[in-house]
C-alpha cells in the first residue's frame, strides 16, 4: 500500500481543488433544476481520474482498487458526488474481464480518453427488481445480429452515455436447467440504437440522479457486440458487483465524513442558552457515535478492497463494506440534520440534499435486505429465504 | 532557457494552525501540509514558460527534512521536469535557505529563478531578496505578470501605490504575488510521471554552506481572543467612539 500513499496524497488534493471550483452552490442549481453536472464530470475525465482502474495499456492508470476508492471518497468528503459518473469508473470492467481483445481494443482506448462514454448499465426491470434472473428483456440471434425487446427501469445516465451494457435473456427460461443460465450481455452502442428502436425516458426522483427507463422496439445488436459466451451472462454481472459495491461504500464514507465534519462544525459555532449546542452530551454524542460507526465501516471499505487487490474471494466483505457504509453515512447525515436543528432543511446548508442523496445507497446498487440474506445464506449457512 | 522554482512545504491554508502546549513551536502533529501557495504560483508560471517554448527545463527545488520531498513530487505531478532536495535538519532562516539556493544556482546555472514573496507560515517575505543580493542578480519582487523577451524579462510588480514594470536582464529572480496566474491541479496521469522523474539530494555541504542559525525562537503563542463587536446606530456615533473610545483619529 506504501507506494501509493504519495499518489493517494496528491490525487486527494486534485480531487479537493475540483471540488473547490464546483462548490455548493452549483450543486443546489443543478439539484433544482435536476440537470447533470456536465461540467463537474468533465473536469474529473480532463484529470483522468475516472480512467484510473483501465489498464495503462488501454491509456488508462492502471490503479488498483484501493487507490480508486480514494478518489470516490474524497469527491462525497469534499461536499460533490460521484454518482453521475462513479460507473465510468467501473462499468468497462465487465468488458475488460470478458471482452475479447478486439472489443477492448476498440472501446477501452476511448473511454479512457473520456471521448466514450460507458457508464449504463441495464439490469434492473419493472417486473423482476432484485431478482435478477427474473428479467424478461429478451434478444434473439437474427443473422448477425441479436434483436432486443423488453423494458429496463433505473437505469441510470443513459442519457448521458454512449455504450450500456446490457443484460438480456437468450435462451428461454423453460429451456434452461438453472434460471441464470440463458442470460446474456451486451455492448450497446446508445446513439445508434436511439434511432433503432430505443426509448430512453428520464424518471424524476428525490435526489438528482440522471436515472431513466428503458423501452426495447426491435432494437438491433450486432452479434460482435456479445461479450463473452452467449448465456453466461449472469456471472458476468456478478463479477463486476464487487468493485461497484466497494466504490460506491467509500462513497457513503466520504458522505459521512462530510456530514460529521459539518455537524462537529455547526455544534462549535452555534450558541442558543450562551453556550455552543456541541457542548451538550445529547449534541455531542451522536456525532461521535456516527463517527465511530464511520470509522468502522471504513475499515471493512479497506478490507474487501485489498482482498479484492488481490483477487480473492470478496463477496461478502464488499456487500459487508456497502452495507455498512450506506448505514454509517445515514446515521452521520440524521445526526447532521438533527445538529442544525431547522437551518438542516434550509437549502443552503447543503445537508438537506446530501441527507436525500446518501440514502439512495441503501436501496441501490443492492437493498440492505438482500445483503443480509446474502450473510445469513452463504456466510453463515442458514436456509435460503426466499 | 532553465528555470529554477524553490517550493517550500508548509502547513496547509486551510488548516488552522495550533501552538504547542509549551509554546516551543507550532503544532504540526497530524496536520496537513501542502506547498506553501505563492510556491504553487511560482511553479505554475514556470510550466507554462516551458508550454509557451520560453523555457527548456523547469527544476523544482525544495529545502527540507525527507518529508518535502512530497512537495517536490507534487511540482513534477504539475509539470516540473526534475526535483532537487537540499536535506536539512530542523528550521531553517530565510538567510540560510538563500545561501543554499545560491548554492543551488551555481550548480545549475538557470537563466531565471522563481521564488514565492513570502511562506504562509513564517511570512517573513526574505528569502528571495537576500538570494538576489547573494548572487548579484536582478531581481522583481511581487510580480503580477512576466515577459520573457530575449535576455531580459519584463517583471510587473504590485505595489502600494499601483503597479510598477521593471525591466531586468537575465539570469534574474522573480518573486510571485497572487494575481500572477491561478496554479492548475495535477492530473492522475501527470501523477503518475511524476514517480519516475529524476530527483537529486544534497546536502548543504555538497553546495558549501554551514547551515548556522542566527534566530532563536523564544515563545509561540497565538494571538489574544479578538472580542465581539459592537452595532454602532449612526456615524456620528462610529466618529465620537473612534475619537473618544478608540482614540485612533483625534
Ligand atoms: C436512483 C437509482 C438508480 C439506479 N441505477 C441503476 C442502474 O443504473 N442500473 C440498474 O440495473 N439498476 C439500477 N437501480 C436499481 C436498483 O439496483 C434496484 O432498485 C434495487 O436493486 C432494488 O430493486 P427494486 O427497486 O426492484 O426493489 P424490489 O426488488 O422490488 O424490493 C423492494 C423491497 O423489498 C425488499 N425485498 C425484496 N425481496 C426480498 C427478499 N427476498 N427478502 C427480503 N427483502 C426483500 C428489498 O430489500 C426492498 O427493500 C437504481 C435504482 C435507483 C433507485
Amino acid at each position: 500500500m506504501s507506494e501509493y500513499q504519495e499518489i493517494i496524497a496528491q490525487l486527494r488534493d486534485t480531487v479537493a481543488q475540483i471540488c473547490d471550483q464546483y462548490a455548493g452552490e452549483y450543486w443546489r442549481a443543478k439539484d433544482r433544476a435536476r440537470e447533470y453536472p456536465g461540467e463537474f464530470v468533465q473536469a474529473l475525465t480532463d484529470a483522468g481520474l475516472l480512467a484510473c482502474l483501465i489498464p495503462e495499456a488501454y491509456g488508462g492508470s492502471g490503479l488498483p482498487l484501493s487507490v480508486a476508492l480514494e478518489i470516490t471518497r474524497a469527491i462525497h468528503e469534499n461536499g460533490a458526488n460521484a454518482a453521475a459518473c462513479h460507473a465510468q469508473m467501473y462499468t468497462m470492467g465487465t468488458l475488460l474481464r470478458h471482452g475479447s481483445d478486439e472489443q477492448k481494443a476498440r472501446y477501452l482506448p476511448g473511454i479512457a480518453r473520456g471521448e466514450l462514454r460507458l457508464q449504463a448499465f441495464g439490469v434492473t426491470e419493472p417486473s423482476a427488481g432484485t431478482d435478477t434472473a427474473g428479467i424478461t428483456t429478451t434478444a434473439t440471434l437474427d443473422g448477425d445480429r441479436y434483436i432486443v425487446n423488453g423494458q429496463k427501469v433505473w437505469i441510470s445516465r443513459a442519457e448521458h452515455s454512449d455504450l450500456m451494457i446490457l443484460l438480456a435473456r437468450t435462451t428461454p427460461r423453460n429451456e434452461v436447467s438453472k434460471r441464470t443460465d440463458g442470460l446474456s450481455v451486451f455492448v450497446v452502442e446508445l446513439r445508434e440504437a436511439l434511432e433503432n428502436g430505443l426509448t430512453i425516458r428520464p424518471i424524476r426522483t428525490m435526489i438528482n440522479h440522471a436515472t431513466t427507463e428503458l423501452f426495447f422496439d426491435n432494437m438491433p445488436v450486432p452479434a460482435e457486440n456479445l461479450l463473452g459466451e452467449e448465456g453466461k451472462g449472469f456471472r458476468y454481472i456478478l463479477s463486476g458487483m464487487n468493485a461497484e459495491r466497494i466504490l460506491i461504500a467509500s462513497e457513503c464514507i466520504g458522505d459521512a465524513r462530510w456530514f460529521i465534519k459539518t455537524a462537529t462544525d455547526y455544534a462549535c459555532e452555534r450558541k442558543v442558552f450562551g453556550r455552543p449546542i456541541g457542548q451538550n452530551q445529547g449534541v455531542q454524542f451522536p456525532i461521535a457515535r456516527a463517527y465511530a460507526q464511520t470509522e468502522a465501516a471504513d475499515l471493512m471499505v479497506s478490507k474487501a478492497a485489498e482482498l479484492y487487490d488481490a483477487g480473492e474471494a470478496c463477496g461478502a466483505e464488499a456487500n459487508m463494506a456497502k452495507m455498512l457504509a450506506a448505514e454509517a453515512s445515514w446515521a452521520a447525515g440524521d445526526t447532521c440534520l438533527q445538529t442544525h436543528g431547522g437551518f438542516g432543511l434550509a437549502e443552503e446548508y447543503d445537508v438537506e440534499r446530501k441527507f436525500r442523496e446518501t440514502r439512495l445507497y441503501q436501496i441501490a446498487p443492492i437493498s440492505t435486505n438482500l445483503i443480509l440474506s446474502y450473510l445469513g445464506e452463504h456466510e453463515l449457512g442458514m436456509p435460503r429465504s426466499y | 532557457m532553465k528555470v529554477l522554482v524553490a517550493v517550500k512545504r508548509v502547513v496547509d491554508y486551510n488548516v488552522k494552525v495550533r501552538a504547542k502546549a509549551d509554546g516551543s513551536d507550532v503544532d504540526l502533529n497530524n496536520v496537513k501540509m501542502a506547498i506553501n501557495p505563492f510556491c504553487e504560483i511560482a511553479v505554475e508560471e514556470a510550466i507554462r514558460l516551458r508550454e509557451a517554448g520560453v523555457a527548456t527545463e523547469v527544476i523544482a527545488v525544495s529545502i527540507g527534512d525527507k518529508s518535502c520531498q512530497e512537495q517536490i513530487r507534487t511540482s513534477l505531478a504539475l509539470g516540473a521536469d526534475r526535483g532537487i532536495q537540499v536535506e536539512t535538519e530542523g528550521a531553517v532562516e530565510p538567510l540560510v535557505v538563500a545561501k543554499l539556493l545560491k548554492g543551488v544556482i551555481e550548480k545549475e546555472q538557470p537563466q531565471l529563478v522563481i521564488l514565492g514573496k513570502q511562506s504562509i507560515d513564517g511570512d517573513n517575505n526574505q528569502t528571495g531578496q537576500m538570494l538576489g543580493a547573494l548572487t548579484n542578480m536582478p531581481q522583481g519582487t511581487f510580480a503580477s505578470e512576466l515577459v520573457v523577451d530575449g535576455d531580459k524579462i519584463t517583471v510587473t510588480r504590485e505595489v502600494d501605490g499601483g503597479l510598477q514594470t521593471l525591466s531586468l536582464n537575465l539570469p534574474a529572480i522573480v518573486t510571485t504575488d497572487l494575481r500572477l496566474n491561478e496554479p492548475r491541479y495535477a492530473s492522475l496521469p501527470n501523477i503518475m510521471k511524476a514517480k519516475k522523474k529524476q530527483m537529486d539530494v544534497y546536502s548543504p555541504a555538497d553546495l558549501g554552506v554551514e547551515p548556522k542559525a542566527h534566530l532563536t525562537t523564544l515563545k509561540v503563542e497565538p494571538p489574544p481572543e479578538r472580542k465581539a463587536g459592537i452595532m454602532v446606530a449612526s456615524v456620528e456615533e462610529l466618529v465620537d467612539k473612534l475619537k473618544n473610545e478608540a482614540k485612533v483619529i483625534s
